[in-house]
């Protein structure tokens, strides 16, 4: 239903963009502001807006990295692999997200809580290794940092909860 | 174009330089002390708008009056977050912190901005001279540098306009307007200054030749689409001076003749896009942006575009496709971009280095530029020096210093006394030298010479824990998923190359695979159209050249010498070192495979283990018990007690 909405504010918005082709990569980055990911649909506003072909939509959406076609979790999770992080052994910390998530790079988990994803340089290279949960940097990761980290974001979960229960009850 | 001879120009621009200034008195003549907090990616990532929000707090709690200035970065990211602190009525100089976190800032406030005590203990150092506190100076990571294009980064606000006019901002364009644009062009040219986004080629021969180009519309675009992993130099500067950059833009395009411009920048870079755009609209507020810039008949209008994440389209011709809304892939050349660029009209496209360096260049003279470097290489270069060195960060230094100065002088060396194994210039499309390279000095041709080059300035610097293996196969890890695919030798032969390269880090390597890593390269040079084909064998290359016993340990003796191929590698536990009883590193394990021998030492159950080295971290260093062998089978032979049940 909420999602219904966003594209219609994303055709509104639309009206914003010149109906040329070099509107399609800025208007692409607005729609995944708007929806945070490019579905089905709303490539298909796009497509019927420029007069583009889906397919060539596609086609260009898949060759930058930026764009992503499965919505991403709540606290989207991004491991650098850049030179510094990888000297410095970024993989390990990827690969214990990836064990503590039970998901791969690339995926998002079921209940779309967290989503990971590698990137290629966050640019805080003397803080290697790093990652990036939701806006947050945290700098110098470490395998048992993961745990550290996903446990916080559960804790603070259940407390929010716990705190609506509250609220709930005392009304 | 003819220059605008007139009075008006001067007139405009000093009513908006006086406003500066009074600003700036106003600023300083304020008689509370002056907190500056360097707030660029790399300060907020170490939790500057932390420590920000801290000194907000402990000034209202504590009823201090003081100015928060927000500044750029300096480059110093080992010492982040900075602050520098100005308390005049405390006797003291500037000065400038490092590492201040919440707590550091709100004791700050307590003791140094209330009862004036600096405590030494925190002191970096002080920004001048003076008789109480050692200047920065005069510590070699400050005093060795040369700063031109950084010059005022991590000084001023990167957000108000005014603060870069004080400074001597937008005078040089006040200048060049009143000049022919010929002889600016012809100035840069004299300058002997030469693209900073990679290539080398020279600047004023490109202004020149889009110039002489005969059509009407023209563009100048930016190059902000800094793909190298582990460099980050362009975002720094779009961070702390925007205005530098924008100011040699718009003298860029008055001297070639076009009116309209773009920064090309990373939709990675949230903060630089943002800052960028504000840093426009206030210039257009001002009218040294817009059309009649400053009152003269010069047109200027300038857009931003974001970049949407592919290394290759820091290719020109790629690039340009990226804005015409396309699949970022490269084109032959010629034509060159100063012919047919985007959208088949002239386009002078040059890096944020190289354009940020036009406004001291021409404020200073060529001569004077020429001065700084060497010979062929003139000016100064900037790098992000990451890796295994103390003070990481960013450096400017003049051409021709060596490599063994600036790793080791300037920064620090290695930490950890380990020793220095090499140094990866250039990014993926680098090379690895090693230390008998490290005299080699830094400018465009020997760098080139040696195998390397200059890139667009990212370095890494490699202890002896480190694989070269593993780092070239990092790399074509890299080129191989960004290459576009147009060029088959690139598309499938990364491919293969990395196929290799996976095989010997897991000691699945057969002899032979050294020269069919050999052939392969000097075939996918061959065989691309774009830079990132030519030169992304590089890295093989150059390790394979200067650290090939490395890789014939990998294939012989299935062995990782360095000790980091994961699949080479094993941990146990050395029986008469580890404490009974202890349980650090079982609790530690993030995959619960170490377990309790019956004598109650520990054991690593190698079936489980991910190597991921936390046992390491956690052993206490009294007992220093865990031990790292390759091959693997080099590890004794552990009994593993039944498990209970």
């Amino acid at each position: 239903m909420e999602e219904r909405a966003i594209l219609e504010r994303i055709a509104r918005k639309l009206a914003d963009f010149e109906k040329q082709r070099q509107s399609l990569i800025p208007i692409l980055q607005m729609v995944q502001k708007e929806l945070s990911y490019l579905s089905a649909e709303a490539i298909k506003i796009v497509a019927d807006h420029l007069k583009i072909p889906q397919s060539e939509i596609y086609g260009v959406a898949t060759f930058y990295n930026q764009f992503r076609f499965q919505p991403p979790g709540k606290h989207p999770v991004k491991v650098c692999l850049g030179t510094a992080c990888h000297v410095r052994a970024g993989d390990i910390i990827l690969e214990n997200f990836e064990r503590k998530l039970g998901i791969c790079d690339g995926e998002t988990s079921d209940d779309r809580e967290f989503s990971l994803e590698r990137v290629a340089c966050v640019g805080c290279c003397a803080l290697a290794p790093v990652a990036v949960i939701g806006e947050t940097v945290h700098g110098h990761m470490a395998p048992s940092k993961v745990e550290g980290l996903l446990l916080r974001i559960e804790i603070e979960k259940e407390m929010q909860a716990r705190e609506k229960q509250k609220n709930e009850a005392g009304q | 174009m003819k220059p605008a001879n007139n009075k008006k120009l001067d007139q405009a621009f000093s009513a908006i330089r006086q406003e500066a200034l009074k600003r700036r008195r106003v600023f300083q003549e304020a008689p509370v002390p002056k907190i500056h907090i360097g707030m660029a990616t790399c300060g907020i990532a170490s939790g500057a708008l932390e420590t920000k929000k801290a000194f907000e707090e402990a000034l209202a709690e504590r009823n201090v009056d003081a100015r928060i200035h927000t500044v750029g970065c300096g480059g110093h990211c080992y010492a982040e977050p900075v602050v520098i602190i100005d308390h005049p009525d405390s006797g003291f100089p500037p000065i400038f912190y490092h590492q201040v976190n919440a707590g550091k800032a709100k004791m700050l406030v307590k003791l140094f901005l209330e009862e004036g005590d600096p405590r030494f203990e925190h002191v970096y150092g002080a920004t001048q001279a003076n008789d109480l506190i050692p200047s920065l100076m005069e510590f070699s990571r400050f005093n060795m540098e040369k700063r031109i294009v950084m010059e005022k980064c991590g000084y001023i606000d990167p957000e108000d306009i005014y603060d870069y006019i004080a400074e001597g901002g937008y005078s040089v364009l006040v200048k060049a307007l009143q000049t022919n644009p010929d002889d600016i062009v012809q100035e840069i040219q004299n300058s002997g200054l030469r693209g900073r986004g990679g290539a080398g080629f020279s600047t004023g021969r490109k202004w020149a030749l889009a110039r002489q180009a005969a059509e009407k519309d023209k563009f100048v675009i930016c190059n902000a689409d800094e793909g190298d992993p582990g460099a980050y130099m362009d975002r720094t500067i779009l961070e702390s001076n925007p205005h530098q950059v924008i100011e040699g833009m718009i003298i860029c395009a008055y001297a070639v003749g076009a009116h309209q411009a773009i920064v090309y920048v990373r939709a990675e870079y949230p903060l630089a896009v943002k800052l960028v755009a504000k840093a426009i609209r206030q210039a257009e507020e001002l009218g040294l942006l817009g059309s009649a810039i400053l009152g003269s008949t010069f047109d200027l209008d300038i857009d931003v575009f974001q970049g949407s994440g592919a290394f290759v389209c820091g290719e020109e011709t790629a690039l340009f496709r990226s804005i015409e809304g396309y699949r970022g892939m490269p084109r032959h050349r010629p034509p060159f971009p100063v012919e047919k660029g985007l959208w088949d009209r002239p386009t002078v496209i040059n890096n944020v280095k190289t354009l940020a360096s036009i406004p001291p260049i021409l404020n200073n003279g060529a001569d004077w530029y020429r001065n700084i470097g060497t010979e062929n290489s003139s000016g100064t270069a900037i790098f992000s020096i990451v890796g295994n060195v103390v003070h990481p960060g960013l450096v400017e230094i003049p051409m021709g210093v060596s490599l063994r100065t600036l790793i080791f002088d300037i920064c620090g060396g290695i930490p950890n006394n380990k020793k220095f194994k090499a140094v990866q210039i250039g990014g993926p499309s680098g090379g690895c030298l090693n230390e008998d390279f490290l005299d080699t000095p830094i400018d465009f041709d020997s760098l080139t010479e040696a195998g390397a080059m200059m890139g667009s300035g990212g370095m890494v610097v490699m202890d002896e824990d480190t694989c070269m293996v593993d780092v070239a196969r990092y790399f074509l890890d890299f080129t191989q998923k960004e290459s576009c695919g147009k060029c088959t030798f690139c598309r499938i032969g990364t491919h293969h190359l990395l196929k290799i390269l996976n095989r010997l880090t897991k000691g699945e390597g057969r002899e032979g695979d050294l020269e069919l890593l050999e052939v392969l390269s000097a075939d996918i040079k061959n065989g691309s159209l774009c830079g990132l084909g030519k030169t992304a064998p590089n890295p093989v290359l150059t390790s394979l050249l200067y650290f090939r016993d490395e890789y014939e340990a990998h294939i012989s003796a299935k062995r990782c010498p360095a000790l980091m191929c994961r699949a080479l590698t094993a941990f146990y536990f050395d029986p008469d070192l580890c404490a009974r009883g202890c349980d650090a590193c079982a609790t530690r394990c993030p995959v619960d495979a170490v377990f309790t021998t019956s004598n109650r030492k520990k054991g690593v159950d190698q079936e489980l283990c991910v190597k991921c080295g936390e046992c390491v971290v956690a052993c206490p260093p009294e007992y220093d018990a865990v031990r790292k062998v390759s091959p693997p089978d080099l590890v004794p032979i552990v009994e593993k007690p039944p498990e209970k049940t």
